[in-house]
């Protein structure tokens, strides 16, 4: 299939019904308002499709949590205030073991906050986010094309281990457009997950719930939860590698900042400073065995986020000491260009003495 | 009579509920606690015309009627 | 002589954790009798709330999933527009309906969704204590109103039905009781009625079930039943609020 351009919402949205996604609910807000429509226009006269503009990103969520039972793909999206009302939402679907893809174009905060693209809901994605014990997978891309393909690996992973994903872009992402290849088709037939809510024709009554008066019952619960969590951290994490061979220190960033470090990395590397990066794709769960191979050929790390510092907690759990971990950090959907970022490296470096180092 | 009926004791809750609606007064309070520590109600059996009024008021579903 | 009366078949047998005298029991048994009749059990899904109903799964024997508390029908909307031939029902509180749930409750009847909300209303929050509802009472007390409702402070109680109808996605609306034989005789044909709109794709149909609390109204079971004919019907008086299902 041939390239197209196209903005990253909308990429989403393309990505998504060639998936197979039969439900969309969502509420307007910027910087995702295109993904929304897409949808709009391109579900919603669907057979056997739904498209609901609900009345708030609460109900949207809880749309999203009636079609999962029904054994159906569905998704939402929203940007980082309506991602924090869907909390209790995701919590439920996490609880249930319900699969489900939530989109966040996230932006600057916190309160209202910008609409310009920021990185710091990484907390609220990596964290559960909601109350209770659990966790979701978390994709962050960090180009057009690239959220064209994890929308569809995100579904896969929901249906696989049932539990919902987020796909944690920015605004500056969804609202660019790159050239993007779509490839895959929409399936022909769309199957239903067998453990469906569908009426009790032929079997015994289904409950899905979590709720118990036993606590013992909970608690199991939950360690039947980490222990799929366990198995998602050895089969699923992904992250990419930039010129690190030989590196003397690596910049460690995800999403746009990556794309923005990268630049700044090839300047470095222009100028004789041998500088690397590293790349976190899923940020739950978070590639620790990788870093720790990279903390085995260079001890300095860069952070840099566009945030105060949430994935910095990360690294430095990852590298359990082992390093000498900076950080770099612009916020409220300020966006910093590659030389500012190279000025940043090239500062530390000097400072670090990394120039002399053999 | 043309009515009889069979009254789970272990279900009742002892509401009274059916016996304030039966039209004969046909069912009472007993006075031996149930295994819920309750005090069900009891069918006396003298004069029931198998109207059904307790099953349809009864909260516990601890009524069955019989008619005939 | 021949047996008139038994246990609806899609009533699971687990005895009831409700109080004596409790609304709830009454209305689990007439809706299972009216899946019965309807012969829905292989077909119904149901979305129970949080609250004393937390475990109507316990004895439905249908299809049933937990929801977050106010959410049943956005849960129910994004199941049936899945799943368009379940028969989903909603059965909800009136904290869960009328007060969190507000929002999604009037905007899955404003939409129309064919789905079939059974309201419980018995004018306190149950389960956590008896707690003041949307629909408390003026003056009565509750655990978080212990000098009575103060209408200037705590705002009158809350006609949501009256509310539902004048959107026009609501199709059938109609407010019972089930504390008398008539009463419970009309509740059932209301909660028949209101399948029955799902089955015929009319739109949103919802029925108010003015239920007895016993426990938290500090009544014993008879005063609660008497109570909802002597002061809850004449603040939310019973009969059809709507129903444009014939046209």
């Amino acid at each position: 299939m041939a390239k197209v351009l196209m903005d990253g919402n909308s990429a989403i949205g393309e990505a998504a019904i060639r998936a197979g996604v039969r439900c969309y609910f969502g509420y307007p807000i910027t910087p995702q308002n295109e993904l929304t429509e897409y949808m709009a226009a391109n579900l919603s006269r669907r057979e056997d499709c739904s498209f609901v503009q609900a009345e708030s990103e609460v109900s949207a969520i809880n749309m999203v949590y009636g079609a999962s039972l029904a054994g159906v793909r569905a998704m939402t999206s929203s940007s980082s205030p309506g991602i924090s009302l869907k909390q209790e939402g995701i919590s439920y679907l996490a609880a249930c073991e319900l699969p489900a893809v939530i989109v966040n174009m996230s932006r600057g905060g916190p309160g209202l906050g910008s609409i310009a693209a920021a990185q710091s809901d990484y907390f609220q994605a990596t964290r559960g986010g909601g109350h209770g014990d659990y966790r979701t997978i978390v994709l962050a891309p960090a180009s057009v094309q690239e959220l064209a393909d994890l929308t569809q690996k995100a579904f896969d992973l929901a249906d696989k281990y049932r539990t919902p994903v987020i796909i944690l872009g920015d605004g500056m992402l969804g609202q660019m457009k790159e050239p993007v290849e779509f490839r895959r088709e929409r399936p022909a037939v769309i199957p239903v997950r067998s453990d469906a809510l569908r009426g009790a024709k032929g079997r015994p009554s289904r409950i899905v719930k979590t709720f118990t008066s036993n606590p013992a019952t909970l608690e199991e619960i939950n360690w039947s939860l980490f222990r799929r969590y366990q198995v998602i951290k050895q089969k699923e994490t992904m992250s990419e590698t930039f010129m690190v061979d030989d590196a003397r220190l690596i910049v460690v960033a995800f999403g746009s900042a990556a794309r923005i470090a990268r630049g700044a990395v090839k300047s470095a590397r222009e100028s004789g400073l041998k500088v690397g990066l590293f790349r976190p794709v899923t940020l739950w769960p978070f590639p620790e065995e990788e870093i720790k191979r990279l903390a085995k050929k260079t001890r300095h790390f860069l952070v840099f986020e566009m945030n105060m510092g949430q994935m910095l907690d990360d690294v430095k759990l990852a590298l359990e000491g082992k390093g000498e971990i900076e950080f770099y950090g612009r916020t409220g959907g300020v966006i910093p260009t590659p030389s500012e970022v190279f000025r940043v490296i090239s500062r530390y470096y000097y400072q670090s003495g990394l120039k002399k180092a053999k | 009579m043309k009515g009889y009926i069979e009254i789970d004791r272990e279900r009742c809750k002892g509401c009274e509920i059916c016996i304030f609606f039966c039209p004969n007064k046909d069912i009472a309070l007993s006075d031996e606690l149930n295994a819920g520590g309750y005090l069900p109600a009891h069918f006396k059996n003298s004069d029931c015309s198998g109207c059904g009024v307790c099953a349809l008021v009864c909260p516990e579903v601890a009524i069955e009627v019989y008619r005939g | 002589m021949k047996k008139i009366y038994t246990r609806p078949k899609s009533l699971k047998t687990a005895a009831f954790h409700y109080c004596p005298g409790c609304g709830h029991s009454v209305v689990h048994r007439l809706t299972t009798e009216v899946i019965d009749e309807m012969d829905l059990q292989e077909r119904a899904i149901g979305i129970p709330p949080p609250g004393c109903s937390v475990f109507a799964y316990n004895y439905f024997d249908v299809d049933m999933a937990e929801s977050a508390h106010g959410r049943g029908a956005a849960v129910a909307t994004g199941l049936k527009r899945a799943f368009p031939e379940g028969i989903v029902f909603t059965y909800q509180g009136d904290g869960d309906l009328a007060a969190i749930g507000t929002a999604e409750t009037i905007h899955a009847a404003n939409r129309g969704e064919n789905i079939t909300a059974i309201f419980i209303n018995n004018a306190v929050y149950g389960m956590t204590g008896g707690q003041m509802a949307p629909t408390t009472i003026a003056d009565q007390k509750t655990t978080t109103t212990p000098y009575g409702r103060d209408v200037k402070i705590e705002g009158y109680p809350l006609r949501i039905s009256e509310m539902l109808a004048l959107t026009r996605g609501a199709v059938y609306i109609e407010r019972v009781a089930v504390n008398s034989p008539a009463n419970i005789r009309k509740a059932k044909k209301a909660i028949h009625k209101a399948f029955q709109v799902q089955l015929d794709k009319l739109g949103f149909a919802l029925v108010e079930v003015l239920s007895p609390c016993p426990t938290n109204w500090k009544m014993t079971p008879l005063e609660s039943w008497q109570w909802v004919d002597n002061i809850m019907a004449k603040e939310f008086p019973l009969g059809v609020i709507k129903d444009v299902t014939e046209k």
